[in-house]
């Protein structure tokens, strides 16, 4: 008997939602090709139940999340660099077939995604240090001001850079103390999946990020207008809907950060303005001398 | 089989073997079909108008519960102030049907609720193990009713059931029946000690035979708690004995009952095994306390067109 070829897995994606992975409510899935049009995977395709359900996930994980030390946030967030190391060969693969990118640059890009998460992780101790500090008033109190996380954060992550991106919105997400609910890249999903099965096997508690592969254009309206999520990343939304979506959010007194026109070089340094973005100063004035 | 079965109704409370014939005379429980059934009906999907409705009926339908050992006469009032108007912002909101507290908080309740179309409910006879002996238990209920308490949930003591003392359950039924006077009784089964399914049909009919105003499935302390197949056993069990006597008896589901969407494959089951004519709260409940606000973001969210979060609403 002639010996037959090996027929490769087909995967079919689930989503991600409360450190578990649900398929899609809707029981939609999609399929994703590369840059040329070869079958990839299945994904799939979140709907608005999804999105509530991670918005509950991820506003039950807050309390835990952004009690937790921001030392120990630190190491959590460590980790999950140890981890993204261990799948670096697989995001490499993906990145370059979901950017259609030479091998050596999907390789730095990678490199550069895990750096970023490393670097986020550094900043988690060091926020209240840089952002907080003792006021000089006038009278006998002693004042101080301190970051607080703001809460649940919508982040429609970039659909062009499917790792790095990806990478750079989420991280100043999880740093400051805040819990995501990600809305990734929808041609380009497999490296964000990737990553949320490297944050199901590192420390981060369930609910804390919650991964929804599928459209920004259907799901980011329901994000905008949820009153339980605190900020919004319009990175990933279409640039005619930004401004309806803006709209949405400040029913609710959302934070917005607005997105420029066309992405921006990820490569470059970004800066701490993403993690200011999700942090609100608590001002304390204590009675001194009495 | 209803002529049947009335004619058995009435030979069954006449003594105790007749009350245990007539008890291990009940057809068994198909579990497998029981179970298959009762999921299938969960799968029933609910929509827009629908869905309102399911909505505002659940909420009408809820036993404001809390039982816990830290509860204060604050907390007592506050959850009597939302009981009234769960939904302070939306005055169309319907009020809760009862608040349901321990025996010596029952007149905090009954105080707090006077004038309002909510009722007080107090847990009496030892709950929720039902450990003690009669003259403690029918006290407890005396207190209950002393203090104003419209509706009374009583348990049953299950180890007498599990040892086969039908007749010791009975009467203990039939006394704390007579305790309660004018108030509603309802007789909790705790079916997440009771073991099979055909205990539950068991101990359902002899609570409907004792006098029991409402069978109710749990206290909340036990898991598992009100479960969709142990609800169908007991809406049977209540649409039989209508059959037969022509007596519409309630049937209240209690822990475990936390989202929208378990509320709603309630009501589902509610009209599909007993008959739309349950779908009113006095003759079917829900016993929880985290309910209430999802049923409320629920509202809000279908009302608005966006999803809404809990900071929005009253603890």
């Amino acid at each position: 008997m002639a010996k037959s070829e090996r027929v490769s897995v087909a995967k079919t994606y689930k989503l991600y939602i409360g450190g578990k992975f649900p398929r899609s409510e809707s029981g939609r899935s999609y399929p994703v090709t590369s840059e040329s049009g070869a079958f990839l995977a299945n994904a799939s395709q979140a709907s608005r139940k999804d999105l509530r359900d991670a918005v509950v996930a991820a506003r039950s994980a807050f309390g835990g999340w952004s009690g937790a030390t921001a030392y120990n946030r630190g190491q959590v967030l460590y980790r999950v660099a140890e981890v993204m190391e261990g799948r670096r060969e697989q995001f490499i693969a993906e990145v370059r077939d979901a950017e259609n990118v030479r091998p050596r640059t999907a390789e730095s890009l990678v490199d550069t995604a895990i750096d970023r998460w490393v670097w986020y992780a550094g900043w988690t101790d060091k926020l209240a240090a840089v952002l907080g500090g003792t006021n000089p008033v006038a009278g006998p109190y002693f004042s101080f001001t301190v970051p607080e996380p703001t809460g649940v954060v919508g982040v429609l992550a970039p659909q062009r850079s499917s790792l790095l991106g990806l990478v750079s919105v989420l991280a100043p997400v999880l740093a400051t103390g805040c819990t995501a609910v990600v809305v990734s890249s929808a041609a380009r999903p497999l490296p964000a999946i990737t990553l949320s099965e490297v944050l199901a096997t590192s420390d981060i508690p369930g609910g804390v990020v919650n991964l929804l592969t599928g459209h920004a254009a259907e799901l980011g309206s329901w994000l905008a207008s949820h009153a339980d999520v605190n900020a919004l990343d319009l990175t990933g939304a279409d640039a005619e809907h930004r401004t309806e979506l803006a709209r949405s959010a400040a029913d609710t007194v959302k934070r917005v950060l607005r997105a420029p026109e066309d992405e921006p070089d990820w490569t470059s340094s970004p800066g701490i303005g993403r993690m200011r973005a999700y942090l609100e100063d608590k001002t304390v004035w204590h009675p001194m001398g009495v | 089989m209803s002529v049947a079965l009335a004619d058995r109704l009435d030979d069954a409370t006449r003594d105790e073997s007749s009350l245990r014939r007539f008890l291990d005379g009940l057809p068994g429980v198909d579990q497998v079909g029981l179970e298959q059934r009762a999921a299938g009906l969960a799968t029933r999907s609910i929509k827009q108008d629908a869905k309102r409705w399911a909505i505002d009926t659940a909420i009408s339908m809820v036993d404001l519960t809390t039982l816990e050992g830290a509860d204060t006469r604050g907390a007592v009032r506050s959850l009597c102030a939302k009981a009234v108007r769960p939904d302070p912002q939306r005055p169309d909101t319907p009020s809760v049907a009862a608040v349901c507290v321990y025996p010596d908080l029952a007149a905090t309740a009954v105080e707090a609720l006077t004038g309002t179309d909510v009722a007080v409910a107090s847990v009496a006879t030892a709950f929720p193990s039902g450990r003690s002996n009669r003259a403690v238990k029918l006290a407890d209920t005396a207190l209950a009713v002393e203090s104003g308490a419209a509706e009374v949930d009583m348990v049953i003591d299950r180890g007498a059931f599990l040892e086969g003392r039908y007749g010791d359950v009975y009467d203990e039924i039939v006394a704390v029946k007579q305790a309660c006077g004018a108030a509603h009784l309802k007789v909790i089964l705790e079916t997440g000690e009771l073991a099979t399914y055909d205990n539950v049909r068991k101990a359902s009919w002899l609570a409907l035979l004792a006098g029991g105003d409402v069978i109710k499935t749990s206290t909340g302390k036990v898991s598992p708690a009100a479960t969709l197949p142990v609800t169908h056993v007991m809406l049977q069990a209540v649409r039989d004995y209508y059959e037969a006597t022509g007596e519409p008896r309630g049937v209240k589901a209690a822990g475990g009952i936390r989202t929208t969407k378990d509320a709603i494959r309630y009501l589902v089951a509610v009209n599909e095994v007993a008959g739309e004519q349950w779908l009113t709260p006095s003759l079917f409940r829900f016993g929880a306390s985290s309910l209430l606000n999802d049923l409320l973001l629920q509202r809000r969210a279908k009302q608005d067109g966006h999803y809404s979060g809990a900071n929005y609403l009253p603890e």
